[in-house]
């Protein structure tokens, strides 16, 4: 119950940080996406359940505010918590290689989602204009952002929250 | 056995992957297409989200303000000489337009109109915070319904129409800007007024302009420089309220309509302070 409320409580202080701070830290009107790392480092610490959930919420959170339609983003960040669940069980969470190299890949994910369901649908066409101007320098910014960020978050769920496996467990450790 | 227990944990989280993405889907639909409404759960959000908010706001606020103490001394001797030339400038300026000013309400009373920009009861409001992500120009301001805030209201910066209010709560309101790319804007031209369409788009932002279309012009009146303001048949948007100047127009290929771009004078980069008109179109028609 307690890593609950914890994680419901960094969900929101993330979503707080990426509309108000974050947006200022902009180069070139371009903002890295702080809920794209929390979905993917929640689900690489703590397995395709919580990164689900995680997604979900800070979607819901958004669309609350900014969407046009409620559940958009919500299904979007739930996806990307999702798979990047499935890297709990294969990779060692206290490697910083991997969360960057999930973060570019939902990342990536996230905006190509955006692309094709609001923009693509509504005749916007040029997708490699929108993916130099617009895609890459985010995946770009957010996998730079990873390396301080996802260290906030590891503290976070090794010292807040209750680990969900007691000890190492990986398919690669010989039981 | 331990396998088991990890296959049934598997098709677990797949299934509530499943059950959620409906769950979602369904959310989509019954806001989309039926139109349920979602304010109880924006204004419980809102009461969880918006204090926050204005705080930190205020805080990156006064922040920016002490940066500003130690700014170099040359340079405010300098940009204070700039700004006496400006003054003066701008005097000469004024005294032009205290002449044009005459002779417009000279104008006005012969064409009677009654109403005009300045005359809407308008609201003071500071930007708290901004769309997560990049694709969008959305932004919530610190006022709500308390302060006469409603769906639809037109949003202005100094200078020009900065967007339309799109949610509102108790003491904050989402507004989207002209700039954003799923905006459209019914406007006319000043000289001729002639009808057009004013479009965001996100593959102009960076050049701070906007695009038009559908503008019906025969006898090529319309050039760059033209001032575009908002129109008389606009169902949302108040009625001559500046949008910008035109920069480009390009004839279309059916040889009817033309495209082009706009280019407005509001800095949305920068935007922390904005007025929003607390009367909407509808209740000047309905007044009529």
């Amino acid at each position: 119950m307690k890593s609950k409320i914890i994680l419901f409580i960094t969900i929101l202080l993330s979503f707080l940080l990426q509309s108000t701070v974050v947006k200022k830290m902009a180069i070139g009107s371009i903002s890295p996406n702080l809920l794209v790392i929390l979905c993917i480092s929640m689900g690489l610490m703590r397995g395709r359940k919580s990164g689900l959930w995680v997604g979900f919420f800070s979607g819901m959170l958004v669309d609350l505010f900014y969407g046009s339609f409620l559940g958009f983003y919500a299904l979007i960040y739930m996806y990307v918590g999702f798979f990047s669940g499935y890297a709990y069980r294969i990779c060692y969470d206290d490697e910083i290689k991997v969360p960057v190299m999930l973060s570019v890949g939902g990342d990536l994910m996230y905006n190509m989602a955006v692309y094709a369901l609001q923009f693509l649908l509504r005749g916007r066409l040029s997708l490699g204009r929108y993916l130099i101007r617009i895609i890459l320098p985010e995946v770009f910014y957010t996998a730079v952002l990873t390396f301080i960020v996802y260290r906030i978050y590891y503290f976070i769920n090794y010292h807040f929250m209750e680990p969900v496996r007691p000890e190492r467990e990986s398919i690669w450790v010989l039981k | 056995m331990k396998k088991k227990i990890q296959f049934r944990i598997n098709i677990k989280s797949k299934h509530l992957l499943i059950i959620m993405t409906l769950f979602c889907l369904v959310c989509i639909i019954g806001t989309f297409a039926a139109g349920i409404g979602t304010d109880r759960l924006q204004n419980a959000a809102g009461m969880l989200v918006v204090p926050f908010q204005n705080s930190i706001e205020s805080i990156s606020g006064s922040l920016d303000r002490s940066v500003e103490i130690f700014k170099d001394k040359r340079e405010l001797i300098r940009e204070n000489e700039d700004l006496k030339l400006q003054i003066e400038s701008l005097i000469s300026e004024n005294n032009k337009l205290i002449q044009d000013q005459s002779e417009l309400e000279d104008l006005q009373e012969l064409y009677s109109l009654d109403r005009e920009y300045g005359d809407f009861p308008k609201v003071a409001a500071r930007i708290i915070s901004k769309d997560p992500g990049n694709w969008y120009d959305i932004f919530m301001i610190n006022k709500g319904s308390n302060d006469g805030i409603r769906v639809d209201n037109n949003v202005i910066a100094g200078k020009g129409l900065v967007g339309i209010v799109t949610n509102v709560g108790p003491d904050w309101a989402t507004v989207r800007s002209i700039i954003d790319d799923s905006s459209h804007v019914s406007a006319m031209t000043v000289s001729t007024q002639d009808n057009l369409v004013v479009e965001g788009d996100l593959e102009l932002i960076d050049e701070g302009k906007l695009r038009f279309e559908q503008l019906y012009d025969q006898e090529n009146k319309v050039t760059a420089g033209e001032r575009i303001v908002t129109s008389n048949i606009s169902e949302k948007f108040v009625e001559g309220l500046f949008v910008g100047y035109v920069s480009q127009v390009v004839q279309d290929t059916n040889n009817l309509t033309k495209t082009g771009t706009i280019v407005t004078p509001v800095d949305f980069r920068h935007l922390r302070n904005v007025f929003v008109i607390t009367v909407n179109k509808q209740d000047i028609l309905d007044e009529k």
